[in-house]
């Protein structure tokens, strides 16, 4: 009866305005039957003027002067954009919609935001997948070249692993999950990101400051989650191939095949290596390791949009091998002896996880979601005479039930964690074992007032054999004064094991004396970590030249009440103690965004670190740590509606001074010099389907001349490859290939 | 205990042109004791509502909103609320259900 009138009273409204009439109507058709949709969107595009669609799915509405392009808006429905022509009735069947109704009953929490959002509680930025195709971004640790919020380091002279920080802290204090189930952390911290191939990843988002309490205590600095692709959303086939002249070559496949309309898998498939030895600064060491990793996925998706269901199960093997050391050096004659110095890291990656979401019919703002995941990581290990293996299992369990509080501008989340660690570690000779067992609970409440604020409060409690009983509150508030600005703010407390030497493995390639200063603390004789995130950031949007930008300021400040300190300031020694004074981390940035032209934008960003300790001999700047930084990306891209076109991408870097710890090559209080990176890419896009690439980083070719330290006795004391400021390689130059074959 | 909950959903179209409009409108529905969630589109005019209806009624729901200055369906807003509305949020009005 209601919508009966509601019809006629549009009936009545459109004939009163003498303007031409469409006429329509929509339907859907599935077994063979054919039923009209009511309550369809459809409006003109880019305008207000739209109307719905009634029971027998039909519609009537004035022509628009602006427009001839009518837009069909339906959930769980494809979205449609007709042309229409004059004096003619439309007939059109609606197309369900798999992708996107799998993101509504989604339950982890996933962001919808597409960039940095205006509207959250949370400084989260989303990186989708066309940012990850500006960079070499062969890896999730190398995904970060474009992204100004995140820095990347080098760990050290031998394997060339990046390392990334964020707010002036190093990756330990970033809580990493691969779809909300934590991922690179205990033994994984250093060489993690690198088991993540970039073609496996669909989206990242970043948080900064102190995060959400759903996921855990862990995280201080902020959180970076990775999705995956997902089997029904990806292509069917998808290969890419990658070549680059330092003799890296990559190979990735992704075949996905719905088996119903329920049930879909996929398999993902990744191998790389680097064969050539090179040694272009004729230290006698190579550049870049050799290289070798068979990295398999699999995932089975279950989907019942109707009932609210969804649910993953994923299995993933790894196999990495790196070689690195002198360029004569083989590991068959001459490992274990000190004719040459070489290095081996072998590890052996398992994981398992199931994922089960449900939403409720109807009532959609209520579900519940379960994680269950399992790991085994084993590394076996040595760098000349020194050994580090370490054999690390986890189990991680999470149910979180998510509900509202009268109606749904007060919302709140509720749910239990498991965690379960064992570690095994083998350290020059010495075993360390240690098991961790956490149990908490949380209860994070979210209000939106719907227009200028939002506020996102959270408290866990957990209980840890080896970091006691703790609660752990994190708050953030959002504040719109105006238009197209945002005023956040954030406060948050977070703890974790320091696991001395995974998280700092680059020392085992110096020949430094280990001294650990016990003072009867729980993990290696030390006291857990400790620290207070606060940040301040605020974002205005803004319109020069009829163009649009935005303006971010950030500030965020981490104060560790407790710390482990690792000490590299005596030459010959690195020691781990807990904090005794000070320890800090301030970061502020500035970052403008512009797009000028079509098809063109623009990103500059200024970072100022003041990361500093109390060491043994007094507060200083973090070593390794620069104090400035700057940023600058441009992207042109013209792929057009067809999917042909250009796309180019440059990038500078600048990375200001940095302090040098103590070491035989550069003595003390030695500072390196500034320099500029720019890297750049070129890709063709032929079709939706295919696209070649070629690229550069370090085009300019700069490169730290002398890497390692005491090069010439490597089984001398001064021998120390740790202290890399710089690329060691020079100019890297690439090339590669996409092709997908679309659904 | 609670009376047990008797969940509705329905759909109708709610006037108004701007964000302003969505702004009043969806703040007055939450407003409404029992409605748990509220939503309403700029291009469709669409308003979704999902109210415990032991709670309030659907005629509630439609006479609230109208009385914030939206016409709906079944409601009128009062001429002098209508008229008190910004400058961008006067919609186009329909002749007034008699």
């Amino acid at each position: 009866m209601k919508t009966i009138l509601t019809f006629l009273l549009l009936l009545f409204t459109l004939s009163v305005v003498a303007q031409e009439l469409v006429e329509g109507q929509l339907l859907f058709q599935e077994n063979n039957e054919t039923y009209p949709l009511e309550g369809v969107n459809i409006y003109w595009l880019n305008s207000i003027n739209g109307t719905v669609s009634n029971q027998k799915g039909q519609f009537t509405l004035a022509r628009d002067n602006s427009t001839d392009q009518l837009v069909l808006k339906y959930l769980g429905f494809k979205t449609d954009t007709l042309k229409v022509v004059s004096g003619k009735k439309i007939i059109h069947f609606m197309k369900e919609d798999t992708g996107e109704s799998l993101d509504e009953v989604e339950l982890t929490q996933r962001r919808k935001a597409i960039q940095k959002s205006y509207f959250e509680a949370q400084n989260v930025m989303q990186v989708n997948s066309a940012e990850l195709l500006k960079a070499a971004c062969c890896n999730l640790s190398e995904s970060f070249e474009t992204n100004p919020s995140i820095d990347v380091s080098f760990s050290d002279a031998l394997t060339g692993t990046k390392q990334i920080r964020m707010l002036g802290l190093s990756s330990p204090y970033l809580l990493i999950t691969e779809e909300n189930i934590p991922s690179v952390r205990g033994a994984s911290q250093i060489y993690g990101l690198t088991f993540t191939p970039g073609t496996w990843i669909e989206s990242i988002q970043i948080t900064k400051g102190a995060g959400s309490v759903t996921n855990g205590f862990e995280s201080i600095a902020g959180q970076i989650n990775t999705e995956l692709q997902k089997p029904f959303s990806d292509a069917p086939l998808f290969v890419n191939l990658f070549t680059s002249i330092n003799g890296r070559q990559e190979a990735n496949v992704h075949v996905n095949t719905k088996l119903s309309d329920k049930w879909s898998t996929g398999f993902y498939l990744h191998g790389n290596q680097r064969s050539l030895s090179t040694d272009r600064n004729k230290d006698g060491f190579l550049d870049v390791p050799l290289a070798k990793q068979l990295n398999l996925f699999n995932r089975w998706q279950y989907t019942n949009a109707e009932k609210g269901w969804v649910s993953f199960a994923s299995f993933r093997f790894l196999d990495d091998q790196k070689q690195t050391g002198s360029i004569a050096f083989d590991p068959e004659t001459h490992m274990g002896f000190t004719n040459e110095w070489g290095s081996q890291i072998d590890t052996q990656r398992f994981d398992a996880s199931l994922k089960v979401g449900y939403v409720f019919p109807l009532i959609t703002y209520q579900s519940f979601g379960f994680q269950a995941a399992y790991n085994s990581h084993d590394q076996s290990a040595y760098y000349g005479l020194r050994q580090y293996d370490i054999k690390h299992q986890s189990f991680f369990g999470n149910l979180l039930f998510n509900s509202i509080l009268g109606n749904t501008k007060n919302k709140f989340k509720t749910g239990i964690n498991v965690a379960w660690d064992r570690y095994e570690e083998m350290v020059d000779g010495g075993l360390y074992q240690r098991t961790d067992q956490v149990v908490g609970a949380f209860f994070e409440y979210t209000y939106d007032s719907l227009e200028k604020w939002n506020i996102v409060a959270g408290i866990r409690v957990d209980k840890h054999n080896n970091l006691g009983t703790f609660i752990s509150p994190r708050f953030h508030a959002r504040y719109t004064p105006w238009e197209r600005s945002a005023l956040r703010f954030s406060f948050g407390q977070g703890r974790k094991a320091a696991n001395i030497f995974a998280e700092n493995q680059t020392l085992f390639a110096t020949n430094r004396t280990i001294r650990v200063q016990s003072n009867g603390g729980s993990i290696y004789g030390l006291r857990p970590e400790k620290a207070w995130n606060y940040g301040l950031s605020f974002r205005q949007g803004y319109t020069l030249f009829n163009k649009q930008g935005d303006i971010t300021v950030d500030y965020y400040k981490t104060t560790f009440q407790d710390q482990v300190v690792v000490d590299w300031e005596t030459a010959r020694y690195i020691q781990f103690y807990n904090l005794e004074g000070r320890s800090f981390a301030n970061s502020f940035q500035l970052e403008i965004d512009y797009a000028p032209f079509q098809n063109t934008s623009f990103r500059f960003a200024y970072k100022n670190y003041e990361v500093k300790t109390d060491y043994l001999d007094g507060l200083k700047q973090k070593p390794l740590q620069p104090e400035h930084r700057f940023f600058a990306n441009g992207e042109y891209n013209n792929v057009n509606q067809a999917g042909k076109g250009w796309r180019a991408d440059l990038t500078y870097h600048f990375v200001g001074e940095q302090r040098i710890p103590s070491n035989a090559r550069d003595g003390i209080n030695f500072n390196s010099n500034a320099y500029g990176l720019w890297n750049t890419q070129f890709t063709r896009v032929f079709s939706p389907r295919f696209e070649v690439y070629l690229g550069s980083e370090n085009l300019t070719n700069i490169k730290q001349t002398n890497p390692v330290v005491g090069v010439d006795q490597p089984f001398g004391r001064d021998f120390d490859a740790s202290v890399v400021y710089a690329p060691i390689f020079g100019r890297m130059l690439y090339a590669g290939l996409r092709f997908n074959l679309k659904k | 205990m609670a009376q047990k909950k008797d969940l509705q959903k329905t759909t109708f179209v709610v006037e108004g042109v701007c964000g302003m409009c969505k702004a009043r409108i969806e703040k007055t529905a939450f407003g409404i004791k029992g409605v748990k969630t509220a939503s309403w589109d700029i291009p469709s005019h669409q308003f979704q509502v999902l109210f415990d209806a032991n709670k309030v009624s659907i005629d509630d729901i439609h006479s609230a909103i109208a009385n914030a200055g939206h016409d709906t369906p079944l409601a009128t807003a009062p001429d002098e609320v209508y008229e008190n509305l910004p400058m961008c949020c006067l919609y186009e009005r329909k002749k007034k259900v008699e």
